[in-house]
């Protein structure tokens, strides 16, 4: 026991070291980059003498380092510093989009998982039948699908033509429920058709394979049934494949969130970060840059733990 | 060798309609029926025998941006994938020949750039970096070549341990012939087919870029952006913007299937002449 | 009535009766329709209750398909196409897959060939052990546990009362085929089908095994099917032996009879197999090869493989180095070949003193030390034909082109028995065999005065292990090329050796000239291995086994 809590325990400090060297990257390939942020807010008329004023009151005469720990000690703490462009502060500006984005997340993953799922479940059913090639098919065109062309088909079709759904998913704090869950139902179905094909085919890689081991081979000798061979002898080793594969395709949600919240005029994160890219707004770019990596790694890490603490091998050590 | 019938159906249609789309492209000047940029119309007319694809949002001729938005995307898309393949595949094969502190340095700087998602650190880069097509294909190309790295490295990995590399070693062979005659031939096709892969996820990448409005930048058209342009059109009902996403999602499947066709030759271990 | 009584008594004296057996499987060759073939074709044997039956053949010979038929399994796709599988008085594959449910794991056990991979990682041992008694309602838990202790016991694990509570890859491979012989006897089955259980053992560990088998079904009275490629293992337990090849039974028979007096040719080649005519050397002047206090080790010298080994090879003779898994034969190979260049000691070659690194080394010197590696397949590369195989050592060490190059292969397919036709053949193309002789061809064409042969017959048929012996030992006459031969496999090591070096975790415990090594007195480990070689002979099991127990007991 004492071994796993170790490996779990090292996986999750390897992450935070990742989540600091992302930081170190995200703030580097921002700084030394060409562009300077004074010229850049002032725009190309301004006098020297305002631009060396900005320059001392944004501490850019400091060195990098010291201006990185500067940074990172604000971001710790909840300060992300203030926008350029209009002068807001990042984190209350950030902290209700981050609900908003993390809102569509969900249940865009409540939907699609288990789906995915059930669907992986049945094309190992019918292995190579009508159904599962059926289903091949769909992943092959559904990876070459650009997120906006299935969002805006869905505009097109359901909200357009047949108007079940509004077309701009416009939210706001005093809504209900109900009418929240209506305005993202498409912004919903978007992420869940982006990731639903790829999410089911790993679910099926991953099913199929542990069914060809040799334990399962015995277990048909012994005379199973094909449903006790699956709740006893498949599951417990299929957990740790499938819940890998569900992170993966959650981080990638993640970032097919930002496209998606474009296209629908959706005031998450993703639409956030976009807006302040278009204005170079340096702060908020890294902000919003280092929440999605974290989101991102933290996935990971999740993903990770489950294989090691799913592994008898490593529960139960020699 | 490789002969025509034995190309199945799938992979047919994916050649003939990325050759297609390709031959667009390379012609564009000659094959559009309108100048890239002439207004020739009202805003977003209906498809007629004078405008096969109708007009966009500012009265263009939408089958000729169509086409020059091929011209622009394919070579930006290919430039970038050229350029992740080039410089992913010499990196991998060298950190899998060499190994030791190259090998670890790589790979760990490799960990570090996949840490993040591409799209959102193309953003972050993006908003520092000046806003054209060469900056487009230094980051697309970089940021991509981790995952060309990966591959060419666990590929070359896996054939540097095999016996007839090490027999070839032992025969006194320079890293030359082991890197060129023994691993290259039997990394080939894997790196062929994820060659495809590599182009859709480009053309994909850019499109989400340009449809962000951070890729390629008006007047010049680019399928991505199109869409960008034409999107307001939807909710009046009118599908402009739908046909450069249809033709982005067309071309993606057809790269596809030819791809899915290599990878599927990859596991016949004859020379590439059948069963003998 | 009678009548029908009589016939239903004669039935039920037949445990198991195959008819006309005909299995088919659909193979879907890369860019061809697929079709059909067929892998086992009108066989037809029967077992009485409480016998054992011995399936021996080659690989491809169908004997582990015929073993599953008869719980109505087929393998990947593999279907039973005609014929009759009776059991206990009736046809199973006429009972439709609730039938068979009921009779797998109830009347027919299995055990496979890999332990490790047949158990669940999931799950304890004793849950599995467990599993088909409850299913099938042999017994309850508490009953069906008590039982399993009991065979634990019987088949001589360490712990009965508690290694069911271990995971599988918490026990070593040895007794992980023991605890799964105690799963398939828990149900207290009729038949165990036996597929390969030993093979994938080292051979001291293999003899215990066999015994503890022997002994369960003895003390069971259970029927078995035991599969094997190795007649000397299965002439230990069967009490009758099926032969069969390329799908078709070829002769079958009484234990005795098949291997003393077998009437088809291709069964006295099987039993004569090891029976090579090679003269042993004497030990010659001229080394070609001499390694003196050599330590290697893994990991930056943390893990010491090889502990001070001294050999030496005369020049055009064999010195074959044996020991099991993990005993560092091969690590003194990769010594030798410079791969692993050692801590300690020198390795004079041609009195030469070879450098330790491969790096070093100069081009007459990898030319004149050549290697044969055990997987054939992986040894060459996929991409490269017959021809540019073969060639390539002409080119680059004799600076041959063109049409003497090609004349000087075709000289060399000649020598490995092949014909010009393969010069242009992909690896992919040829046989097991083939690919072995065309890797002995490119060793042989560097010339070479040692060439080291790494398991080279291992993987291989014991008949075609037996032609590459042969030739090996023709081209040491012509070319007189000195061996290097690694191998767990002693009776090999008696075919054809000169000396005979015996490695036991990465030290050598006994070395001299073969009729030396293999002339008691014996030091211990020695003693246990040469003890443990089955021989082709009814009873010798029991006499191992007895010797052994008459030694401890002196000790």
């Amino acid at each position: 026991m004492a071994s796993l809590l170790k490996l779990v325990a090292q996986r999750i400090a390897l992450g935070l070291l990742l989540l600091l060297a992302v930081s170190v990257l995200i703030f580097v390939g921002t700084q030394i980059l060409p562009g300077d942020v004074a010229q850049s807010i002032l725009g190309q008329s301004a006098t020297p003498q305002a631009l060396a004023n900005l320059r001392e009151q944004l501490g850019l005469n400091d060195p990098a380092y010291v201006r990185y720990f500067h940074w990172l000690w604000g971001m710790l703490h909840g300060d992300m510093g203030t926008a350029l462009s209009n002068g807001q502060d990042i984190a209350t500006s950030l902290s209700g989009r981050l609900k908003n984005t993390l809102f569509l997340a969900f249940w865009a993953a409540i939907v699609s998982v288990p789906l995915a799922i059930i669907l992986g479940l049945i094309a190992v059913r019918h292995k190579n039948g009508f159904v599962d090639k059926l289903i091949s098919g769909l992943t092959l065109a559904s990876i070459s699908l650009p997120e906006f062309f299935i969002g805006y088909l869905l505009i097109y079709f359901v909200a357009v033509q047949m108007q079940w759904f509004p077309s701009v998913s416009t939210v706001y704090d005093s809504m209900s429920f109900l009418e929240r869950m209506k305005a993202i139902a498409l912004p919903a179905a978007t992420l869940t058709l982006v990731v639903l094909a790829h999410m089911m085919r790993m679910t099926r890689a991953a099913i199929l394979n542990v069914m060809q081991s040799a334990y399962i081979e015995t277990a048909e000798l012994k005379g199973l049934t094909p449903f006790e061979i699956i709740r006893r002898h498949a599951f417990p080793n299929a957990i740790a494949p499938i819940v890998n594969v569900v992170m993966l395709n959650l981080a990638y949600l993640v970032v097919g969130v930002v496209v998606v919240e474009v296209i629908f005029v959706y005031p998450g994160m993703g639409q956030y970060l976009v807006d302040h890219v278009a204005k170079r707004d340096v702060p908020v770019v890294q902000a919003c840059g280092l929440i999605f990596a974290a989101v991102y790694i933290g996935l990971n890490i999740i993903a990770d733990i489950t294989a090691i603490v799913s592994n008898p091998r490593l529960r139960h050590p020699k | 060798m490789l002969t025509l019938k034995n190309i199945p159906l799938s992979a047919w249609l994916g050649l003939i309609v990325t050759g297609l789309f390709v031959f667009a492209a390379v012609f564009a000047p000659l094959v559009a029926p309108f100048p890239n940029a002439e207004i020739v119309g009202d805003v977003w007319e209906p498809m007629s025998a004078a405008h096969w694809l109708g007009t966009d949002n500012l009265g263009r001729d939408l089958l000729s941006r169509m086409i020059f938005g091929a011209r622009t995307t394919i070579l930006i898309a290919a430039l970038a994938t050229a350029l992740s393949f080039t410089l992913g595949s010499i990196l991998g094969f060298t950190a899998a020949v060499i190994g030791g502190w190259f090998d670890q340095t790589m790979s760990r700087g490799v960990d570090l750039l996949m840490a993040i998602p591409t799209l959102i650190f193309a953003l972050v880069v993006l908003s520092v970096l000046p806003g054209n097509i060469v900056t487009l294909i230094l980051v697309m190309g970089i940021l991509d070549s981790t995952r060309v790295y990966r591959l060419a490295r666990a590929v070359a990995v896996d054939i540097n341990v095999m016996d007839y590399v090490e027999a070839a070693k032992l025969r006194g062979e320079g890293r030359g012939w082991i890197i060129f005659r023994e691993i290259l031939p039997n990394a080939l096709s894997p790196l062929v087919a994820e060659l495809g892969l590599r182009f859709i996820f480009a053309v994909l990448f850019l499109s989400a870029l340009s449809f962000l409005g951070l890729g390629v930048q008006p007047p010049e058209a680019d399928w991505g952006g199109m869409v960008k342009e034409n999107k307001e059109g939807i909710v009046f009902g009118i599908p402009a913007a739908l046909i450069p996403a249809a033709a982005i999602a067309v071309l993606a499947i057809s790269v596809n299937l030819v791809a899915d066709w290599i990878l599927n030759r990859t596991t016949d271990l004859k020379g590439g002449r059948g069963n003998g | 009535m009678d009548r029908l009584a009589s016939q239903s008594t004669g039935a039920s004296e037949k445990l198991l009766d195959i008819r006309n057996l005909k299995i088919e499987a659909t193979v879907y060759p890369p860019g061809e329709a697929p079709r059909n073939i067929v892998i086992v074709d009108g066989v037809s044997v029967s077992l009485e209750r409480g016998k054992v039956l011995g399936l021996i053949g080659e690989s491809g010979a169908g004997k582990s398909t015929i073993g599953l038929s008869s719980m109505g399994y087929g393998r990947g796709g593999v279907r039973i196409t005609g014929g009759e599988v009776i059991l206990n008085g009736r046809d199973i594959l006429k009972g439709g897959k609730g039938g068979l449910r009921a009779l797998r794991g109830r009347e027919v056990c299995y055990v496979a060939q890999s332990a490790a991979a047949a158990f669940n990682p999931a799950h304890r041992l004793m849950k599995q052990v467990v599993e088909a008694s409850l299913k099938h309602g042999v017994s309850s838990r508490a009953e069906a546990e008590k039982r399993a202790v009991n065979l634990f016991r019987k088949l001589s694990l360490p712990d009965p009362e508690n290694i069911g509570k271990r995971f599988p890859h918490q026990v070593s491979g040895g007794q992980l085929q023991r605890v799964m012989t105690a799963m398939a006897l828990c149900s207290e089955p009729d038949l165990i089908v036996f597929d390969e259980p030993t093979t994938a053992l080292d051979v001291t560990t293999q003899i215990d095994v066999l015994a503890a088998i022997k002994e369960a079904i003895r003390d069971t009275g259970v029927a078995a099917l035991y599969i094997t490629h190795d007649l000397a293992v299965v002439a230990q337990v069967a009490d009758e032996i099926a032969v069969l090849r390329h799908g078709k039974l070829v002769e079958w028979g009484d234990t005795r009879q098949i291997i003393t007096q077998p009437t088809q040719e291709y069964t006295s080649q099987l039993v004569s197999v090891h029976e090579i005519a090679h003269e042993e050397h004497a030990p010659g002047k001229a080394a070609a090869l001499s390694v003196k206090n050599v330590t290697a080790a893994y990991g930056g010298g943390t893990i010491k493989v090889l502990k001070n080994v001294s050999v030496e090879i005369p020049a055009g003779q064999t010195l074959a180095v044996v020991g099991e898994s993990g005993s560092g034969k091969s690590t003194l190979g990769r010594a030798i070949t410079g791969l692993l260049p050692p801590l300690e000691g020198s390795i004079t070659f041609g009195g030469r003193t070879l450098p330790g690194r491969l790096a070093d080394r100069s081009k007459e010197d990898l030319r004149q030390l050549q290697m044969i590696y055990q997987m054939a397949d992986v040894a060459m590369n996929p991409r490269q034909t017959v021809g540019t195989i073969i060639g390539r050592p002409l080119e680059f060490y004799f600076g041959l082109r063109g049409r003497e190059r090609d004349k000087r292969v075709a000289e060399l397919l000649d020598k490995i028995e092949m014909g010009k036709g393969f010069v242009d053949r992909y690896p992919a193309e040829l046989s097991g065999g083939q690919k072995q002789r065309v890797c002995i061809a490119r060793a042989l064409a560097a010339k070479p005065s040692l060439i080291i042969c790494d398991e080279v017959t291992s993987a291989l048929d014991p008949l075609v292990a037996h032609g590459i012996l042969q030739l090996l030992l023709e081209l040491q006459k012509e070319e007189q090329v000195a061996y290097l031969f690694i191998t767990h496999d002693l009776a090999t090591v008696k075919a054809i050796a000169d000396s005979i070096a015996v490695m036991y975790r990465g030290e050598i415990v006994r070395y001299g000239p073969k009729s030396k090594v293999l002339t008691p007195p014996f030091d211990a480990y020695t003693d246990l291995l040469l003890s443990s070689v089955p021989e082709m002979e009814v009873g010798w099991l029991e006499k191992a086994i007895a010797g052994r127990r008459m030694e401890s007991a002196g000790n």
